[in-house]
């Protein structure tokens, strides 16, 4: 408050005064409540950490509870009989559904994401962008329960042409062949999480073309370059790394979905060839359905197989982070 | 222009040919025409397809009449700008359908009778009954997950923001980016293995609470900082100057020039955790009866008592599904729209 305060609090005062210390002194932060203040947030930050390593730590050791009992090999077994004595249980049917219905999300979503983002920014009537961004802000936050039950009821009935259609002309492929089950399968659910995924990647996409310098489009307009040319050599370089990291932030939510999932496949544990035909499972999926009849140990093994995803989202998007954050701006974790 | 005297002979070759306004919307017509011919003929009866043939005829006949009249690079232009709106029509229907469906088949059982009556006696086949249980068991697990992710959320941001340098911070700022990435499933399961498997306490709405938190907390934090940020530095200088301790200068005058900002983020994120269904699936359990005591016992939530409806899979359930989805979607929106009114109402005033 005053100088004399201020002036006895300036020779540094103990030894175990670090540098941190000092800083703090430097600012004038050394009353008890700028103290009380910044250890209370200091806490909560730690708090956080303490939070994250918690969950590494905790989900590990009930993980390997389950996996010291497993007689299968925990990452090729096609089987998840957590009952038998002794249990086998592996997570090679899991980890293939999931990366496949994440790929096939991946694959519909990210080009149209772009699309529908270029649009509202570059192609749409002025008066019509902004709504239509708000809209799809608004649709980013419906719940992916929802998603779920409009997936079941309405969207897999509409889904049976199309697997017809696919399995004429491309069944021969083998990829896309059809026995006629209900369409309950893996393109099913890789459709359903692209609809879902849409609204963030075009969100965060839309934010970094909004941003792209407008000197060089003038320029490139006052060249004689058409529209289209504006955005694919100004508009997409600038905007590149934002839609991969928007990219690998909608690919974290595919591969961590829940719901959508369970209630729109119909699973089974083994690999089909087809994606056309139903079965198969992913991680999240497969921790839903499985949890309510699990014994402790069988939850154990479903939290080892959690921690997988754990450790693959980490991952994703850790690499996403790291290309966002050398360019710092678009950071997505709004939306 | 002025220097040069153009001749008409080669006024026609500075400009080159160009279709008319009108093309656009012509080659539309003509290929909603052509997708309805050709799916008609071939017999095909999903209208999703006929869409798709529409489509793909618009895409291929603007690029052919745009080649021969106006050259290939405008053709190319027109091809893009083709498919930024097949795009953005293809990507409409879908979510124009989620909602349509929602409010239409949720509006069939959706009343006040719904909403203030619990499961209670209800049999899956038998239509009645209503979600008043699940309502009561998310509004108290929300509410419990917002006490305790809000202040530990809002605190970070400010040691992010004011006191944040050095290694602890960055260490912190990235966490809680990655942590914005935590699956659902995986929050649930870490309560579940820490606070019922270790703890050995028994399934209960706190449970779910402190999932929901964990999803909470990095949203909180994140859009809490954007808002501090934007909190201009001559307010905290001249704060300071005036003698105030740095701690009353966050609480009286930061704070609140941002605290518009803040409410929004926390609507937003209350909204985002609203919805979520598998850390309840696996910590809250799920209950047909009233439980208004969210520290015992199993509770129902909204999310979860759709999920358990559709899985019954009988027409009355089937209908109570999507009622209860109706509610959890209006729930969700009100919160956004007032959370973005507010963002505009009260956004801080960056100065000039």
């Amino acid at each position: 408050m005053d100088i004399s305060t201020q002036s006895t609090q300036a020779p540094p005062p103990t030894p175990r005064s670090s540098s941190a210390s000092r800083k703090r002194a430097a600012r004038g932060a050394t009353r008890p409540g700028d103290r009380v203040f910044l250890a209370l947030s200091r806490g909560s930050g730690i708090l956080l950490l303490v939070i994250m390593a918690a969950i590494a730590v905790f989900l590990t050791y009930r993980a390997s509870l389950a996996l010291s009992k497993n007689e299968g090999n925990f990452l090729t077994t096609f089987e998840w009989n957590t009952g038998l004595v002794p249990p086998v249980f592996g997570i090679a049917v899991l980890a293939f559904g999931t990366v496949v219905s994440a790929i096939i999300a991946m694959a519909l979503a990210v080009p149209v994401a772009v699309g529908i983002a270029l649009f509202i920014t570059h192609y749409a009537p002025r008066k019509l962008g902004g709504p239509i961004a708000y809209v799809i802000d608004l649709l980013a936050a419906v719940p992916s329960i929802v998603y779920g039950l409009w997936g079941a009821i309405v969207l897999v009935p509409h889904l049976n042409g199309l697997f017809g259609w696919l399995d004429t002309y491309l069944g021969w492929t083998g990829i896309f062949s059809w026995q006629g089950g209900a369409p309950r399968s893996m393109l099913t659910v890789g459709i359903l999480l692209a609809i879902m995924i849409l609204p963030i990647i075009t969100n965060v996409s839309r934010e970094v073309f909004r941003q792209a310098p407008q000197m060089h489009q003038e320029a490139a307009l006052a060249l004689g370059a058409t529209r289209w040319e504006v955005i694919r050599m100004s508009v997409l370089p600038f905007g590149r790394s934002g839609v991969i990291s928007a990219s690998m932030l909608g690919l974290g939510r595919a591969l961590g979905e829940t719901m959508a999932v369970a209630t729109v496949l119909s699973p089974t544990f083994d690999i089909q060839a087809s994606l056309l035909d139903p079965g198969g499972g992913t991680f999240a999926q497969n921790i839903a359905a499985k949890f309510n009849e699990a014994t402790v140990f069988g939850q154990d093994a479903l939290i080892a197989s959690g921690l997988v995803l754990f450790v693959i989202t980490l991952l994703v998007n850790g690499a996403a982070r790291f290309i966002i954050n050398r360019r710092k701006e678009y950071s997505g974790a709004n939306a | 222009m002025s220097n040069a005297p153009v001749t008409r002979k080669h006024a026609s070759t500075l400009r080159g040919g160009s279709l008319p306004k009108w093309s656009p919307w012509a080659i539309a017509a003509g290929s909603v025409v052509a997708g309805l011919g050709i799916s008609l003929a071939a017999g095909l009866d999903s209208k999703v397809q006929w869409g798709l043939i529409a489509a793909i005829v618009f895409v291929l006949g603007t690029y052919g009449f745009a080649a021969r009249v106006e050259g290939r690079r405008q053709a190319k232009d027109r091809v893009a700008t083709s498919m930024v709106w097949v795009c953005f029509i293809v990507a409409v229907v879908p979510l124009v359908s989620l909602i349509w469906e929602t409010l239409k088949r949720g509006a069939k059982v959706f009343d006040v009778y719904f909403l203030s009556h619990s499961m209670g006696v209800v049999a899956d086949t038998e239509t009645g009954g209503g979600i008043y249980h699940a309502l009561i068991g998310t509004l108290e697990q929300v509410g419990i997950a917002s006490l305790i992710a809000v202040p530990v959320g809002v605190l970070t941001a400010i040691y992010l923001v004011e006191y944040g340098r050095g290694k602890l911070a960055r260490a912190v700022t990235f966490f809680v980016d990655v942590m914005t990435g935590i699956p659902s499933i995986v929050a649930g399961l870490f309560v579940l293995s820490f606070w019922i498997l270790i703890m050995g306490m028994g399934y209960s709405g706190f449970a779910g609470a402190m999932a929901l938190a964990i999803l909470m907390m990095p949203v909180v934090v994140r859009s809490t900082e954007e808002m501090l940020k934007l909190v201009p530095n001559e307010l905290r200088e001249a704060s300071l100057a005036l003698g105030i301790p740095k701690w009353r200068t966050i609480l009286k005058v930061v704070l609140p020039t941002s605290i518009g900002g803040i409410t929004t983020g926390v609507m937003l994120a209350v909204a985002r955790i609203t919805g979520e269904t598998a850390p309840v699936l696996l910590l809250v359990w799920g209950t047909n009866f009233i439980n208004n005591n969210p520290f015992s016992g199993p509770q129902a939530s909204l999310p979860l008592y759709i999920y358990r409806q559709y899985a019954a899979g009988t027409p009355a359930s089937t209908d109570r599904a999507w009622a209860a989805a109706l509610a959890l979607i209006l729930f969700v929106m009100i919160l956004n729209m007032g959370a973005r009114a507010i963002a505009r109402w009260k956004a801080p005033k960056t100065g000039r």
